[in-house]
């Protein structure tokens, strides 16, 4: 006995249209207790409208040392960005 | 509420010494994040002197916020009105909040918050000699958060910039949480200093026996202040003690002309030529004896702090048995 | 009726205000820090709900008693607040089963104050029902988390139940002002309340693995305003301030 409570992390959605994003973390015995920490603990002052708790350790993140490998590749292409592109200033909705 | 990174041996270390990075490309690239004022993500590489130092001084924060707790809850209960009570519930509540997200920006470096606990639990971890003074009277909650907070919010804007990411942003969400605070707390003074005549004895009282003790709150002078340098190289911390310290005397005074009240320091004067207030003599002696566990209230609030989780582990176990037993069944 | 209404004002806003005076006691205290947190935001909720309907109750009086005289300038025989209300925190067993007698009883009756044809209590209706399902759904969870959690919490949940069940029927009983007001359509029938009261009770309790105890009564009424000692002492405590310096601003 006497395992701490485990972590969750928590996620809210401001308001609609917006998506979720990180807030924290709480600790809870099980999932509705998780809900109902990140509740208490992270909209007190109406920050949310929305949810997600999900148990930190489910959480599969990238290597920092992996940054330059999965990151650094997409700098050169440039061409997939739209200011690449040189057009006549007269040419309107483009 | 904020704590200064006390767990420093006076004697042991030369102040203003920077501690060398060890060596390697990796430390080099570390440290030149941090001049490029990058932030540290917690599973970035870093150093280890680094990853204690940011463990200490967050969870010490933490048990800040929580012990801090302690000194305001003692007036919930006999709150002057029910919107008093209300505001002060909130208003404490917030506190624990604070701590829960600097405990929850400490365990991305990789400790638990039990370990942590652990630690303020044996006496081992220090938190903010400021909450080992007593609340003795009403107006002690007006001074707390016109005072405590106050000095509080001048340490914390700069941490909203330090180089650890989990770090400056939970102190973002308490820096946006406090601005009630302090307004809460100055808002008491102002009914207690233009209230009866023992109202604003109480008010006069209590700004007496804070005022001291929330300069103190900014930690020993920068010449006897040893780890502020390496903390300022690597950008947990931004200005000095003596620096903060200052800052808040000088926006304090004037606000407590507005009540009326007299701060208790017959050396305090405007300065022309610094364009600062000089005050008399800080009693550091009382400031260490406190930090010793000395204080009038130190061993009160560490057994709240023990009863507390004492008398709460039959209600965690249960509650993980319970967890266990719907898991099994639901197998 | 306007005494009726008044007394029915008053005995909500007790309820609710001795009830908030409790749990705000735990703040600091909990088993945990989150639960620290939780707990704090239902005492914030009830101590709202107080000072509505004690404000409603001044307004209806009509002699310039905001909601603060009437909390902190009564003494025990004026309360009208139930007795289960206002017995002590003891361990987190003893406060969640308070809670989780009072919180079940308590969203029955807001569903039926809300139709209330007083538009005044019909609106703080509105606004506490809210409140206080989040405060059934903690309050449901933790009686099964403790009841069917480790032998040890399960004693100490039931011991608890027991000691405080004979609090409950008290919650049910209806008096003059109730029959008066159920009729008008204003006040809610009591009686009426219980069936539902039990099914969700023994629904808990079945889930908890905790027995129901047998049936008992308090012998007394807090709303005629005989109380436990409990109460004197929460009154010292929360009205000092107000009582040593008489006609002091805060």
């Amino acid at each position: 006995m006497s395992k701490e409570w485990p972590l969750y992390e928590v996620f809210i959605r401001s308001k609609n249209g917006l998506s979720h994003r990180h807030a924290g973390s709480v600790h809870a015995a099980d999932p509705e207790m998780a809900l109902e920490a990140a509740r208490d603990v992270y909209t007190r002052r109406q920050e949310g409208v929305s949810l997600w708790v999900v148990p930190s350790t489910e959480i599969i993140a990238s290597d920092p040392g992996d940054q330059e490998m999965l990151f650094k590749p997409a700098k050169d292409k440039i061409y997939r960005h739209p200011t690449f592109y040189n057009i006549p200033k007269e040419v309107k909705h483009l | 509420m904020y704590t200064t990174n006390l767990n420093f041996d006076k004697n042991k270390k030369e102040s203003g010494k920077v501690e060398a990075l060890e060596g390697g490309p990796e430390a080099e690239a570390f440290q030149a994040k941090l001049d490029q004022d990058l932030m540290v993500e917690p599973k970035d590489w870093m150093p280890e002197a680094y990853r204690k130092t940011l463990i200490r001084q967050i969870s010490q924060h933490a048990h800040s916020e929580v012990v801090g707790m302690l000194p305001e809850g003692n007036w919930i209960s006999r709150a002057p009105t029910l919107k008093r009570k209300a505001i002060l519930l909130a208003k404490v509540q917030d506190e624990g909040g604070h701590g829960l997200y600097l405990y929850s920006a400490v365990e991305t470096l990789g400790v638990s918050r039990d370990e942590v606990v652990a630690l303020l639990l044996n006496g081992t971890a220090k938190y903010s000699t400021i909450f080992n003074y007593p609340t003795l009277n009403w107006a002690d909650i007006g001074a707390i958060g016109w005072l405590v907070d106050g000095a509080a919010i001048m340490n914390q804007i700069p941490l909203q910039r330090c180089s650890y990411g989990p770090y400056a942003r939970a102190m973002v969400r308490v820096c946006k949480e406090e601005s009630f605070h302090q307004r809460q707390g100055y808002e008491i003074m102002l009914a207690m200093a233009n209230g009866n005549a023992a109202q604003k004895e109480m008010a006069q009282d209590a700004l007496n026996r804070w005022w001291w003790p929330s300069l103190m709150m900014f930690g020993p002078p920068d010449d006897n202040s040893p780890n502020s340098a390496q903390s300022m190289a690597w950008k947990i911390k931004r200005f000095s003690n003596d620096e903060l310290r200052q800052k808040f005397i000088d926006v304090t005074v004037p606000q407590a002309d507005v009540l009326g009240l007299k701060i208790p320091d017959p050396d305090l004067k405007w300065n022309k030529k610094t364009s600062h207030y000089d005050i008399g003599e800080i009693d550091w002696d009382e400031f260490y004896q406190v930090v010793k566990g000395n204080g009038v209230c130190n061993r009160d609030r560490l057994r709240a702090r023990n009863d507390a989780h004492q008398n709460g582990q039959w209600v965690r176990d249960a509650a993980m048995a319970y967890d266990e037993k719907r898991r099994k069944r639901a197998a | 009726m306007q005494n009726e209404l008044f007394e029915y004002a008053l005995r909500l806003g007790d309820n609710n205000l001795i009830l908030g005076q409790q749990l705000g006691n735990w703040c600091g205290h909990a088993p945990d820090l989150e639960l620290d947190i939780t707990l704090a935001n239902l005492a914030l909720d009830i101590i709202g709900q107080a000072r509505l309907f004690l404000s409603l109750a001044g307004e209806i009086e009509g002699k310039g008693r905001d909601e603060d005289v009437l909390a902190y300038h009564r003494d025990v025989a004026d309360f009208r607040n139930v007795l289960l209300v206002e017995q002590p925190n003891g361990d987190w067993g003893a406060t969640i089963v308070r809670q989780f007698l009072y919180t079940t009883w308590q969203q029955l009756f807001l569903t039926k104050l809300v139709a209330s044809t007083d538009e005044r209590f019909a609106a703080i209706a509105q606004k506490a029902i809210k409140e206080v399902a989040y405060h059934a759904r903690f309050a449901s969870e933790w009686m099964k988390r403790l009841g069917d959690g480790t032998e040890e919490s399960h004693n100490r949940v039931q011991d608890a139940l027991n000691s405080q069940w004979r609090f409950a029927d008290e919650l049910f009983d209806m008096d003059n002002v109730d029959r008066k007001l159920a009729k008008a359509g204003i006040g809610v029938d009591l009686a009426k309340l219980q069936k539902e009261w039990d099914a969700r009770i023994d629904t808990v309790l079945a889930d908890a693995t905790l027995a129901r105890p047998e049936p008992q009564s308090a012998m007394f009424r807090g709303r005629n305003g005989h109380h436990t000692e409990h109460l004197g002492h929460l009154l010292s405590d929360m009205q000092f301030l107000q009582r040593a310096y008489p006609g002091a601003t805060w």
